[in-house]
């Protein structure tokens, strides 16, 4: 009826692509399948009895159907839409409406047939069990092929001869047991359950009827079904696990875009115009090519075959670069760059050691190996180990050469390099040149008398101003005076303490000595040599102190007559200990620094009047005291016209880190101040003209200042290797001597000359070396005095021992 | 007030520049930068004020001057590094594209460069180039040693074998070998070239053991300008010399003979002769030897006079080397290392030759009568000897070279054990070893001393030495007979005092060496610390000295005492 009757979808399906095709037809086998499950359905017979004669597909298209609803699935459109393949479905289509109604009509009268769960109870467990999964393999495999479908085509397809289809859904049947219908068609009328037949109809049924056994029952609709061969195939298929596919699992594939070339082509578009025209492009490319080859532009390719050409063409050609007359005109900044070029440093060149046959000495021993085994490479002064081979054939290849080699490369383009100066000086010339030692005698060299006596350190030494007496202070509190020329103890003083401090006064015609010990300073007599002069020094004592008298820091005692006896003449008693004195040149003043440790308060006494003063009150610590009586100049006169003093009175104080020179008249401005640069003054002396004094320290430094020049040393020796315990100047040979802790005295030249143009002239002639170190204390000489009038030099040392060297 | 002036904008700051800085600026690879810094002779500079150059960072950075990498970027290398670059991409992509015609278009067409012009830049004069020799000879035979391989390509090693043998044929010609030393490490040679002291040294032959850690990628890149470099140098020394460029051989058809010819085609047959090194080569004209002497100058001052008098015997001791061996035939035995004995034999004017078997390029047989030496390096019969010609170990040649003469040939003998071999570039003030083998005075024998440059010093220290050897010998019996006389005499006897004798040498050697300590001390501050420097590197060699002197005395007593035990 509708076989002249083309429709759009028709159309489209028509001309699918071969794989579209291809899909249909598997679809088509699958159908088949499908339907053919319920061709001896007697509803369904009947049901397409109208429409048989037309199309037979048609007829299992609505098995198919059936087949759906009865499992319930919801691939059951798709499978329908894809079922319906052929022309004539679309014809049903057109007559939607009347068909339908007969249909439906038909169905209904379907319904009562037994309901196929039923049956299918009574047959074995796995039967109802294969149904089921029969139910689901069809809706399981078909949506394999039917997701290609148009969703579109359901708008015109139409499966009205489905509507007998119980539309309860996908509930349990059991609901129903009690109705008597069995559920509702699309219309909404009930469908009532067909008739059940008892047990005797069964039994005729089952004797009769061949197909019996084949025979379950449709749940939904209540009907009968026979299953086909076909179906009993797949469901015999599921039991043994195989698969239910009609065909085989992998079929070839059929590509349809192939190689080869279609006799229809795909599309029917017509090839472009411009795919028949040469193109202009490589018309314009070729035409610059000619052109080039025809001038000569472009050379035609060589034959690259023929291997001495490239032989020539690879052997390196050499010839004159470095032609005279063609030379190159540098810039400025170019020149510039190779001025500055460093070259590179040479690779040193061997020494005996690396030599395959070396003199023997330069063969490591057994230690040495070791040693340089244990080393690190970068550590190693040789990079090898010498070895000796008896001969040339025996010398094996040296298994670092490349490496060194690269090592070598490395240092050329990698190692920064730069220019350092190096300095090529003979020693020698580094050293002044100063006059020799032997040009500058007199000064003392050799060691001539030893005086020993004392049990402990020598502190303290001075020498009378007559030069024949010796006075030293030890540490076991004792004084002694000695000849100088004999080593001969004269006398003994014991003190309470130990000494710290022995000193002539500066007075020629007096026996004084004062010693500092403790907290005292005690004035003695030691009544030798001239006794003029000693009963001349009582004398003029007695006349001093008649009695005892207490200043506000100190008090002047006299001695009782035993002490007399003992030498003593007065005591002057401070309220700390006293670590220094210093004579005043007259011998009228001195001054002594008070404190515990070697530093002080400085108090200044006048021996003449029994007076103690404190000249500075907040001056801080002070560690030596010097003082000076300078013949005034015509500028110091015009300074102070109205002082008639012939003198200029100066007191040195040296404090920790500086010197202080204050002029006696005027105590409260400091007139100098000289700056050693140390850390801790030491000792100080004065040279005799008064311009120049040195300064001691203990950071190993002895000083030379200038007084004139400046307030920094004209000149720092470090001629010792320890701290300077003493210096002092020979009151008339241009000499000076420091002691220090490294156990040495260096007796020095130090010429002051009288043209005020020329700097003073300091050459080190002699260095004595006697005395023993202590190593309790860690002291060595301690102090060092000049002879008044000879070239000698006398030293205490911490060994127990004055000695002289002359 | 002026505009402020923005901090690092001039002085330093702005002389240096980082490397990173550096290859930014060129715009090539870290790789390729380094390839040009050895090509282009770039180096690193350490800059005066580390922080200033760094503008202001502590940060550790390679510093190079500004200027220099200016002047690398004008490099016309640089394009042909970025050539190579594309040439290598496309390179790449025809092989993955499987497209064999365009890859060999491409490799023909492969970028190549050169570095001729280089080779000038870096060194304006040829004496520059021949003062920075040393590495280039040292490197190109290291190479021409090498085996082919990826990072080792056939061209640059065929090369350097050819430049260095043509090298060495220079050297021969000009009579340029100055000394030579065989160390563990490889053989020293120092020639004099074109006055400039050439050094380098050659790897002893057998194969040397090829480190992991070595890029020789690196080494390559060296090599590749060393070959460049070593070409232009031998182009012109052979000009100077009046030699053909590329070498050949003088006198070539009569010496060509028929059996060598049998088996190499006469192209590798000239080759190997050239490679052989055994004959002279073929100059560009004949000309007249000319004698050359030493240039005159009047002396200024006393000091001048005594150096150019110095230079003069250094001149005339240079001279004879060039005649050494002149008119001396040597034969040489297979186990001797051949190249190296051909060139200094030749070098010092001698012939030499070997078995035919083991080499091209033998010009006399064994059995040649007027064959002087043989040069022997394994032990040897008496019975296989010639009675005309003295077997010598090798080591006589090289202690020869370096002693100007030649030397008594009977420590050298075959079987002999060697005197020791010493360096030539050593100055032997600080100590001198004794070259001649230990020998006890008890004896009676001595040998030559060997070490001395002429016959009559060696009298004369001889003499010295045997009367200092007299009187060491006489003392311990002096003091023996003292004592002997002490016990003799009974304990409570007046003995006759012996004088106190002052040693007024010694006296005087203490006061100089108070003087001089105290001398020392006035060193002002300044000074002082660079006068320390110097004695204390001093004072190193003097106990190195000390330490080799005790050494030495150790050994020799010990030979002393196992002399004495076997008597």
């Amino acid at each position: 009826m509708a076989t002249s009757r083309p429709s759009k979808a028709s159309k489209r399906r028509r001309q699918p692509s071969s794989d579209q095709q291809r899909k249909a037809d598997i679809v088509d086998d699958a159908a088949d399948n499908l339907v053919s499950l319920f061709v001896d359905h007697p509803a369904s017979d009947e049901e397409n009895n109208g429409d048989q004669e037309e199309s037979p597909i048609d007829g299992e298209d609505g098995g198919g159907h059936e087949d759906e609803n009865a499992t319930g699935s919801d691939a059951s459109d798709e499978s329908s839409e894809y079922s319906d393949d052929d022309d004539e479905d679309e014809d049903e289509v057109e007559e939607e409406g009347s068909d339908n109604e007969d249909e439906d009509e038909e169905e209904k009268a379907d319904e009562p047939v037994v309901g196929i769960g039923e049956e299918m109870a009574s047959k074995p467990a796995n039967d109802s069990a294969l149904a089921k999964e029969n139910g689901e393999l069809a809706s399981s495999s078909m949506p394999s092929y039917a997701v290609a479908a148009d969703p579109k085509e359901y708008d015109f397809d139409s499966s009205d001869e489905e509507d007998v289809r119980n539309t309860v859904g996908n509930v349990p049947m059991e609901w129903y047991n009690d109705y008597p219908h069995i559920g509702y068609d699309w219309q909404g009328e009930k469908i009532i359950k067909p008739a059940t037949a008892n047990e005797i109809d069964k039994f005729l049924k089952r004797m009769d009827d061949p197909n019996f056994w084949k025979t379950v029952k449709d749940k939904l609709t209540g009907q009968d079904v026979v299953l086909s061969d076909q179906d009993l195939e797949i469901i015999q298929k599921l039991q043994l696990g195989k698969l239910t596919g009609s065909g085989e699992a992998y079929e070839p594939f059929e590509d349809i875009f192939s190689h080869e070339v279609m006799d229809t082509p795909l599309s029917s578009r017509a090839p472009s115009k411009r795919s028949f025209l040469p193109s202009l492009l490589e018309k314009d490319k070729v035409s610059k090519l000619v052109y080039a080859i025809k001038m000569g532009l472009i050379k035609p390719a060589r034959d690259w075959k023929t291997p001495t050409d490239e032989a020539e063409e690879k052997e390196e050609q050499f010839y004159a670069i470095w032609t005279p007359e063609e030379s190159i005109e540098d810039s400025k900044s170019a020149r510039a760059r190779k001025r500055n070029a460093i070259s590179a440093p040479k690779i040193a060149l061997p020494g005996h050691a690396e030599s395959y046959n070396p003199p023997a000495e330069y063969l490591m021993t057994e230690k040495e190996k070791q040693r340089w085994r244990a080393e690190d490479r970068e550590d190693r002064r040789l990079d090898f180990m010498p070895r000796q081979y008896k001969s040339l054939r025996l010398l094996p290849a040296w298994n670092r050469f490349i490496k060194d080699r690269f090592e070598r490369c490395l240092d050329l383009y990698l190692c920064p390099r730069q220019r350092k100066m190096k300095v090529n000086v003979d020693p020698e010339d580094l050293i002044p040149k100063l006059p020799k030692p032997k040009d500058l005698q007199p000064f003392p060299t050799t060691e001539a008398v030893r005086y020993l006596g004392h049990s402990d350190i020598v502190r303290s030494i001075s020498v009378h101003q007559d030069g024949q007496f010796l006075a030293s202070g030890s540490d076991d509190c004792s004084a002694r005076i000695w000849e100088v020329s004999t080593g001969r103890c004269y006398k003994t003083f014991v003190m309470p303490d130990p000494v710290v401090y022995v000193g002539w006064c500066p007075k020629r015609d007096l026996m004084l000595l004062a010693v500092a010990a403790g907290s005292s300073v005690y004035f003695l007599n030691p009544e030798v040599g001239n006794k003029l002069v000693s009963s001349n020094t009582d004398h003029l004592l007695d006349k001093v102190i008649s009695s005892d008298v207490t200043n506000a820091i100190t008090s002047f005692h006299k001695a009782s007559p035993e002490e007399r006896k003992q030498g003593f003449r007065i005591t002057v008693r401070h309220s700390k200990k006293v670590a220094n004195l210093t004579w005043h040149p007259k011998g009228d003043f001195f001054a002594t620094i008070m404190g515990e440790g070697p530093a002080g308060m400085l108090i200044v006494h006048q021996l003449s009047k029994l007076t103690s003063d404190v000249p500075w009150k907040k001056l801080g610590t002070v560690t030596k005291v010097l003082f000076h009586d300078y013949v005034k100049t015509e500028k110091d006169e015009e300074e102070d016209p109205a002082d008639k003093d012939p003198y200029k009175r100066v007191i040195l104080v040296a404090l920790q880190r500086e010197v202080r020179i204050y002029n006696l008249k005027k105590l409260d401005t400091v007139s100098k101040k000289l700056e050693p640069n140390c850390n801790y003054v030491s000792c100080m002396a004065i040279h005799p003209k008064g311009d120049n004094v040195l300064v001691g320290s203990y950071d190993r430094r002895v000083s030379w200042f200038d007084l004139d020049s400046s307030n920094k040393p004209y000149q720092t020796m470090r001629h010792h290797s320890r701290g300077v315990r003493q210096v002092t100047f020979h009151k008339k040979y241009p000499l000076f001597a420091s002691c220090s802790d490294d156990g040495s005295v260096i007796v020095s030249h130090g010429m002051v000359y009288n043209d005020l143009n020329q700097f003073p002239l300091i050459v080190p002639v002699k260095e004595l070396k006697g005395h023993a170190h202590n190593v309790e204390s860690g002291l060595n000489v301690l102090d060092v005095q000049f002879h008044p009038t000879q070239p000698w030099v006398f030293s205490a040392g911490a060994d127990r021992t004055v000695r002289l060297y002359v | 007030m002026g505009k402020m002036k923005k901090q690092h904008s001039s002085g330093i700051a702005t002389q240096y520049i980082s490397r990173s800085q550096a290859v930014k600026k060129l715009q090539i690879s870290l790789k390729d930068f380094r390839r040009l810094c050895i090509l282009k002779g770039i180096y690193p500079n350490e800059p005066k004020n580390k922080k200033k150059a760094n503008k202001g960072s502590t940060a550790v950075r390679t510093f190079y001057y500004a200027k220099d990498i200016q002047f690398l970027a004008h490099e016309p290398i640089i394009q042909k590094f970025r050539d190579f670059k594309v040439f290598m991409k496309k390179l790449k992509r025809a092989d993955v594209y499987n497209d064999p015609a365009s890859t060999a278009r491409l490799k023909r067409n492969k970028p190549v460069y050169k570095l001729d012009h280089v080779v000038k830049e870096r060194y304006p004069t040829f004496a520059d180039a021949v003062r920075d020799l040393d590495d280039c000879l040292s490197m190109c035979y290291l190479f021409a040693t090498f085996s082919k391989s990826k990072s080792t390509p056939e061209r640059i090693l065929r090369l350097c074998r050819r430049l260095t043998v043509e090298f060495m044929h220079y050297v021969i010609a000009a009579k340029a070998l100055r000394k030579v030393f065989v160390s563990i490490k490889g053989i020293y040679y120092q020639a004099d070239v074109q006055g400039q002291t050439v050094t380098w040294i050659v790897p002893h032959s057998l194969p040397s053991h090829q480190p992991a850690d070595v890029d020789f990628k690196v080494m390559l890149t060296f090599t590749e300008f060393y070959v460049t470099m070593l070409g232009f140098v031998n182009f012109n020394l052979y000009t100077q010399m009046n030699l053909l460029y590329p070498p050949k051989l003088a006198g070539e058809d009569e010496v060509n003979r028929a059996d060598d010819r049998d088996f190499v085609s006469t192209e590798e047959n000239l080759r190997e002769r050239v490679f052989a090194l055994n004959q002279s080569l073929a100059t560009a004209m004949s000309s007249v030897e000319e004698e050359v002497q030493m240039d005159e100058f009047p002396a200024a001052t006393e000091t001048d006079a005594s150096a150019v008098e110095k230079a003069r015997q250094e001149f005339e001791q240079n001279k004879k080397i060039g005649t050494l061996f002149e008119g001396k035939k040597f034969f040489l035995n297979r186990e001797v290392p051949r190249e190296m004995m051909v060139f200094l034999i030749r070098a010092c004017g001698g012939e030499c030759s070997w078995d035919r078997t083991t080499a091209f390029g033998a010009t006399f047989d064994e059995e040649d009568k007027s064959i002087a030496y043989q040069l022997v390096d394994r032990p040897m019969e008496k019975k296989q000897q010639v009675i005309n010609r003295y077997y010598l170990q090798p080591q006589w040649v090289f202690d020869s070279i370096n002693a100007r003469r030649l030397l008594p040939v009977e420590p050298y003998f075959v079987g002999q054990k060697l005197p020791p071999h010493l360096s030539p570039f050593v100055d032997n003030s600080q100590y001198q070893p004794i070259t001649a083998p230990v020998i006890l005075p008890a004896t009676g024998f001595r040998a030559p001393d060997i070490g001395q440059d002429k016959d009559e010093e060696v009298s004369e220290s001889e003499d010295e030495e045997g009367n200092d050897a007299d009187s060491k010998a006489q003392q311990p019996s002096r003091k023996k007979l003292r004592k002997a006389v002490a016990q003799e005499k009974p304990e409570m006897a007046v003995r006759r005092g012996i004088a106190k004798v002052e040693d007024k040498k010694k006296a005087a050697e203490q006061e100089a060496a108070e003087e001089r300590r105290l001398a020392i001390l006035t060193i002002p501050k300044k000074r002082k610390r660079l006068f320390d420097q110097i004695m204390y590197s001093k004072k190193a060699q003097q106990k190195e000295a000390r330490k080799l002197n005790s050494k030495r005395k150790a050994i020799e007593s010990e030979v002393v005492e196992t002399k004495k035990a076997k008597v």
